[in-house]
């Protein structure tokens, strides 16, 4: 089985893509994707990416509802310090982050994540020290950050991927 | 711009609203560019257009067309998953070669690497 579907989750979200894109639920075309999404599992093959298994599928939605709530927060704040900055200066800064995530696709997971929340950007993860250096537009404390990144982020992604 | 005259009201207020507010955010996102005096906060504004921008006016098309064509419209969800899951790249590259420059020049503005002072020149860091 797994030797002719290595990657099972990503033959079926080409499949899903493919509908999407054709906007069609008709046979022909389910038959179509599904052909896609196994040819394009063997190419992942000789990429060689990192396995990985999702362990708790429970937490992704939780985690999907958070990043929804940072998102929409993050900007309106950041649309705030925009519209404001001709006032009142703008405090950016760097953070160094410890991070103890190792797992490929959980870090650009991370890495989606801090880039769709404004205001925060990703500099820099250095694999050895495992320090990420990212860059916040409205550095108030910066031990703040460091702990809202740990826990509300890195926390349910190392349930997730490790 | 004919068919839109087609849309009932009840749904053609939702859809400007969204559009409006989807539209407006990337505006300010663009005025962030030039507002926000350093590199690594002009980062930090076009990510506003990525973000809400994108979702909003996407939700705004798929009302339009769910309205329009009597059926559930979602493709545009690709729209938004693929705008997110390409960003990071480019804001990386960007991010990084700004970091590296300064660090060569010797900006203080710019935390060191922690582990030697060579900048790393592999570039493979994700």
């Amino acid at each position: 089985m797994r030797y002719w579907f290595p990657f099972p989750l990503l033959s079926l979200s080409l499949l899903g893509l493919w509908l999407l894109i054709n906007q069609s639920l008709s046979p022909g075309h389910i038959v179509l994707g599904t052909m896609l999404g196994i040819a394009f599992a063997w190419v992942m093959v000789n990429l060689q990416p990192d396995k990985t298994r999702l362990k708790n599928i429970g937490r992704i939605a939780l985690l999907a509802g958070h990043v929804a709530h940072d998102v929409l927060r993050s900007n309106i704040a950041v649309m705030n310090v925009i519209l404001r900055a001709r006032t009142r200066p703008v405090n950016s800064g760097f953070v160094a982050i410890d991070i103890s995530l190792r797992d490929e696709n959980a870090l650009a997971l991370l890495a989606c994540i801090l880039t769709a929340t404004p205001g925060t950007a990703w500099l820099e993860f250095d694999r050895q020290t495992g320090v990420l250096l990212i860059h916040v537009l409205d550095l108030e404390n910066g031990q703040l950050w460091v702990n809202l990144i740990k826990s509300r982020y890195e926390a349910p992604l190392k349930e997730i991927f490790e | 711009m004919s068919h839109l005259t087609d849309l009932p009201a009840w749904a053609a207020i939702p859809v400007c609203i969204l559009l409006l507010l989807g539209s407006a955010v990337t505006l300010v996102g663009s005025m962030g560019l030039i507002r926000l005096k350093t590199f690594y906060g002009r980062l930090h504004a076009p990510t506003l257009g990525a973000s809400a921008g994108t979702i909003l006016i996407c939700l705004a098309s798929m009302l339009t067309f769910a309205v329009l064509q009597n059926r559930w419209i979602v493709h545009e969800v690709l729209i938004i998953v693929f705008v997110i899951l390409t960003t990071p790249v480019t804001l990386m590259l960007l991010g990084q070669s700004a970091l590296y420059r300064d660090r060569i020049e010797g900006s203080d503005d710019v935390p060191r690497k922690s582990t030697g002072e060579q900048p790393d020149t592999s570039g493979m860091d994700i």
